[in-house]
């Protein structure tokens, strides 16, 4: 890949960076990275990823925006309302970096075009907001060997764990969805608009030291953190043998759309 | 009887306690959805009343959570 002087410039804050330089940017240039949501965490993330050059962003989502979307979704603007999120996050990052080629699909992640849609990429950032699609992204990643960060929000609190082929899964810790309605989500509890930046910007981290290939990601480690008191903590975990998906004796092999909550359902243009 | 460590919090273990017993003691907030790591290993809801803590175990709740974006 040949830099142009412009691009030189713009990333040079990268390439003066030891362990990334040119062949890290290289990498960040031709990487491929899927981000699953374009709201609070799929903003920060796609605006960082953006920013850094990543060759390819693909973003799905099949809603639009609303009002209430912009105390935390930042890639959205008040002129948005009503437009579909991919189309409004796809405007800023070509304002922001013409040289991220961006595919949207303006659609929901199901059982059914899942593997489609992520195999494609090098990575995957989990930024939903509904467990269905969270245990389904871990089970199309798992299935395919696909690297994937998962991020979780809810009040003041969020969580992150990097999944590598071999490594610790989500289901290694959740064994399955919870049942409808029984944990709530940021659209029924609240969120602090920045904790989505917090833990977002976190991920777009993962993401880019996956495609550079530096220091440690997060595998076997869920780092959680609460913002009342500011404390992050990373608990180790291992791989359980009795995951349902990456067990020895494994129960979901294909692909699953999970029931949605109600409430999810029927507030789904309110949210 | 020793100590334990509950979320990174070091508890003293006055009699000997089961995962289910430490799960009410601790007041865990629907004990249903939490989920539970002993030393790094996952811990199946069947196996708590079972499973006796001892001295120099680690104990994790994890909590689901959800947010990020409808996609
Ligand atoms: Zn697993």
């Amino acid at each position: 890949m040949n830099f142009t002087e412009d691009q030189v410039n713009r990333y040079s804050r990268h390439i003066l960076l030891q362990d990334v330089g040119v062949e890290g940017q290289e990498r960040i240039s031709s990487g491929k990275v899927l981000v699953v949501g374009a709201g609070g965490l799929g903003s920060p993330v796609a605006f960082y990823l953006a920013a850094a050059g990543v060759g390819t962003i693909g973003l799905i989502d099949g809603d639009v925006v609303d009002l209430s979307n912009l105390q935390r979704q930042i890639i959205h603007f008040t002129a948005d309302v009503g437009k579909p999120k991919v189309i409004s996050a796809k405007e800023k990052i070509n304002q922001l970096n013409p040289d991220v080629e961006v595919v949207t699909y303006q659609a929901l992640l199901t059982a059914e075009n899942a593997q489609e849609v992520i195999k494609d990429y090098d990575f995957v950032v989990d930024g939903t907001d509904n467990f269905p699609v969270k245990f389904l992204i871990n089970d199309a990643c798992v299935i395919t060997g696909k690297p994937f960060s998962h991020g979780g929000i809810l009040r003041f609190e969020g969580q992150t764990l990097t999944y590598l082929p071999g490594a610790p899964c989500y289901r290694c810790l959740f064994h399955a969805p919870p049942p409808p309605n029984a944990v709530p989500t940021c659209s029924q509890a609240g969120v602090l608009g920045a904790i989505a930046g917090m833990l977002g910007t976190i991920q777009a981290a993962e993401a880019l030291k996956y495609l550079t290939g530096v220091g440690e990601l997060l595998t076997g480690k869920l780092l959680s953190f609460n913002a009342k008191t500011m404390t992050f903590r990373a608990i180790n975990t291992k791989r359980s043998e009795h995951c349902p998906v990456c067990g020895k004796n494994p129960t979901v092999t294909k692909l699953i759309d999970y029931e949605q909550a109600v409430c999810d359902i029927s507030d789904r243009r309110k949210t | 009887m020793g100590k334990i460590t509950v979320n990174g919090k070091a508890q003293e273990l006055e009699s000997p306690l089961t995962l289910s017993a430490l799960i009410a003691l601790n007041n865990v907030a629907q004990p249903d959805m939490v989920s539970v790591q002993l030393n790094e290993e996952f811990v199946g809801k069947e196996d708590y009343e079972q499973t006796t803590l001892k001295d120099g175990d680690e104990v994790d709740f994890l909590y689901f959570m959800g947010g990020g974006s409808r996609p």
